[in-house]
């Protein structure tokens, strides 16, 4: 702790040798620190009061989480919440990635997992949600007996496409993108971790001709899953910007999700890397000054957020659509007032602690208000779905839902369900990158010594500490 | 497949999309619901539940909204009703069912094309199709169409209930999306009849079931191509136009009289209802 403190405003410190990075983030397989195993069996707790409510549902119909307006409810507005969780996983990975930013290496390989994990999460949901859910593969063009097809002007079948296609890429993205290092994890273990790294590692031995192709499939897969991601969540906004339904037929639907998803899966970075620093004691890696630029990158994220909340409040406000303008003034003042304004509280107003130095750095700050802000996302979701669904066209089927315990159960369930896959994700790989850490480290002596240099020639201060480190690991 | 044919093709489909809703219809079943003659004595309601073997889901259940009433009675009182004698009576009845729209919002949204549009200018609803997706239901403007959020298997009715249930329906299980079909099976059986005889439909010749168990007559049902038929000599009179007849682009009554009654139930949406309403004639009150 007391070295992170004296080094806090370097995202690393550039005199990591480099074995040493090769085995603090392969302790990651071994030993934990106790918390982790405390998660798991929470989030196995959750995953089995998930799969009791499902059971029940399943046997007795949906009639235990819905009713007649609200036929969508909790279960898609949780899907979407992990949808959009899943975008920054890619930011990170990705654009960050294309644009070069350093500080990405360290943590960018957890939130990729985060990606697909969340994304197989989310998945589940409106498979869950369907009445006849044994009968979800129809949705799917294949070429049945029967000679029919799924309707493809349905946003539901986009739906299917676009996580398909997205879940396969940014999980072959992360598999890519761990070559390298399963192959160091191949060299420092034995037993079945041998076997499965030298399977999954498919004879790595990191020659220059390797490392080019690697580099450029890696670049070609960052690429392509840009405007993948982009697309899949304004296509997941489609279901509601191309039905009829006032408060759901709204142009700025696109954007709005996005950035949404962006800005809920930042929270969700900033709770899994303090989690995976404390689980790990991983803070020569996961540094406060990273912490910081995520916190800053979030803020920005959310300021985006709120900006178009009031371009389509807006919107709405100055247009003359009359039922559109009911369901938001119901969603101020009706019912779900509480639910808004705790969403409009967490979603624009608590990222202000983010603007601030001092609560950046303090961690059970940043734990909190990360969570809370995913908090404010998830209402975000769900002030989508149920005002519109209770305040529509018809008075005859106004009615207002508060979501059943079943519904719950499945909801808290699935937390357990992306927990599970995610511990034990960082439990079998190693969710710190290590060889761009080295390339980071590496960076960064390089500057250092530049600067050094330009020290001695001018004549200015002398440094800290010396330099003295080299590439003392060649994998 | 040669270029021609894909650019055709597109061309179609761009022309489909520009003019909206079905075409070429064989028939257009369609209906007039006289607001000045309903009594609000629900037994429309009841005769489609007992032709469309509708479950009876019972109290608790119908509060909870779980129910599956294809045809319902919507009361809605003036503003100024509160403070009359007698402020519960003096209801307006609406009779709501599928509206069988020309341009349903229903039927794009489903992801496995369980519902769509047949010649006979019906939404059809194919049962076994249906996955339960919902989101038919959640684009309906109407929300006429109902969900079985429960099991209701022919031990639901309890006996001898069980033995009035009509064997010429398709039987719907828990998680299938149903609604009103202008009670399909009648029509059904109205084209074979008339297939085998030779002959066209007649007007009047069947009928729904709650047009037949109106005691008031409110409910006229009958073919809107068919331009001898009573209820299109409705629609004339209260110049209420489909949107395929004389190619309307959009929802436009065209009334020149607007003492006339005739209207559709959200029309400005441009769903193209297939029901017409009258609106109901009330003195002033003094």
């Amino acid at each position: 702790m007391k070295e992170t403190e004296l080094h806090h405003d370097k995202d690393i410190r550039e005199d990591l040798a480099w074995s040493q990075i090769n085995s603090d983030i392969m302790k990651s397989l071994e030993n934990p620190r106790r918390g982790f195993w405390y998660t798991v069996i929470g989030c196995l707790v959750l995953l089995a009061i998930g799969i009791t409510a499902e059971v029940l549902q399943y046997m007795y119909g949906m009639g235990r989480s819905k009713n007649h307006p609200h036929m969508w409810n909790l279960y898609i507005a949780t899907f979407i919440f992990w949808i959009g969780m899943s975008h920054s996983g890619t930011l990170l990975s990705a654009i960050l990635h294309i644009v070069h930013a350093d500080w990405r290496k360290p943590i960018y390989r957890f939130a990729e997992a985060m990606t697909t994990f969340s994304l197989m999460t989310a998945l589940l949901f409106p498979v869950i949600h369907l009445g006849r859910l044994w009968n979800f593969y129809w949705v799917i063009p294949y070429v049945p007996a029967r000679g029919t097809w799924p309707n493809f002007r349905s946003p539901l079948s986009w739906d299917g496409f676009a996580i398909m296609t997205y879940l396969t890429s940014s999980a072959l993205f992360l598999y890519i993108g761990m070559l390298p290092d399963l192959a160091i994890a191949r060299d420092n273990t034995t037993g079945w971790r041998k076997k499965l790294y030298s399977t999954l590692s498919l004879g790595w031995y990191g020659s220059d001709r390797q490392w080019r192709i690697f580099r450029k499939a890696y670049m070609l897969m960052a690429i392509f899953l840009i405007p993948l991601a982009v697309s899949v969540h304004s296509i997941v906004s489609s279901d509601f910007a191309m039905s009829i339904m006032p408060g759901w037929h709204v142009t700025t639907f696109p954007p709005y999700f996005v950035s949404g998803a962006l800005y809920s899966g930042c929270a969700a970075i900033v709770t899994l890397f303090i989690l995976l620093r404390y689980y790990f004691r991983w803070e020569e890696y996961m540094t406060l000054a990273i912490l910081e630029k995520i916190c800053k990158l979030t803020f920005a994220i959310a300021m985006v957020w709120t900006y178009l909340n009031l371009v389509e409040f807006a919107s709405v406000w100055y247009g003359h659509d009359i039922y559109g303008k009911e369901v938001l003034w119901a969603k101020m003042t009706g019912a779900y007032a509480p639910v808004f304004w705790s969403m409009m509280f967490f979603g624009s107003v608590l990222p202000f602690t983010l603007a601030f130095r001092k609560l950046r750095r303090h961690i059970p700050t940043m734990m909190t208000v990360s969570i809370l802000l995913n908090v404010g996302m998830w209402l975000e979701r769900w002030m989508i779905i149920s005002p519109t669904l209770s305040q529509s066209f018809y008075p005859w089927s106004w009615d207002v839902m508060w979501p059943t315990l079943t519904s719950w159960g499945i909801v808290l369930g699935s937390f357990g369900w992306f927990g599970l896959l995610f511990l034990t994700f960082v439990k079998i790989f190693p969710s710190v990158s290590m060889y761009e850490v080295k390339e980071m480290v590496y960076h960064r002596r390089l500057a250092s010594e530049k600067a050094q240099a330009e020290r001695r020639n001018t004549g200015g201060a002398q440094p800290a500490f010396s330099l003295s480190m080299r590439k003392e690991d060649g994998s | 497949m040669s270029l021609e044919n894909l650019t055709q093709d597109w061309s179609r489909y761009r022309n489909g999309i520009e003019e909206g809703g079905f075409h070429n219809y064989e028939h257009r079943w369609g209906m007039a619901i006289d607001l000045n003659a309903c009594i609000g004595c629900n037994a429309c309601s009841t005769a489609c539940y007992a032709e469309n073997n509708l479950a009876v889901v019972g109290k608790e259940r119908f509060s909870k909204g779980h129910y599956m009433h294809w045809m319902r009675i919507e009361r809605y009182w003036d503003e100024d009703q509160a403070k009359a004698e007698f402020p519960d009576q003096g209801a307006n009845f609406l009779p709501m069912l599928c509206q069988q729209c020309g341009a349903a919002p229903c039927e794009p949204v489903c992801p496995v094309a369980a519902t769509y549009h047949t010649p006979d200018g019906l939404n059809a609803q194919v049962y076994n199709r249906c996955i339960g997706s919902r989101y038919c239901s959640n684009n309906c403007p109407y929300r006429v169409r109902y969900f079985n959020f429960w099991s209701y298997p022919e031990s639901a009715w309890p006996a001898p209930l069980n033995l009035q249930l009509n064997p010429d329906i398709t039987v719907r299980d828990k998680g299938v999306m149903e609604k009103c079909t202008f009670c399909v099976q009648r029509i059904r059986v109205a084209k074979d009849t008339a297939k085998m005889e030779n002959r066209k439909i007649k007007d009047g010749e069947f009928t729904t079931a709650c047009a037949q168990a109106c005691p008031t007559s409110a409910i006229h049902f009958g073919d809107l191509m068919d331009a001898e038929s009573a209820v299109t000599k409705l629609w004339a009179k209260h110049q209420v136009k489909r949107h395929d007849d004389e190619g309307l682009p959009v929802s436009t009554q065209h009334k020149q009289n607007p003492a006339l009654r005739g209207y559709r139930v959200l029309e400005e949406l441009n769903t193209d209802p297939s029901v017409m309403y009258l609106e109901r004639v009330r003195e002033e009150l003094a």
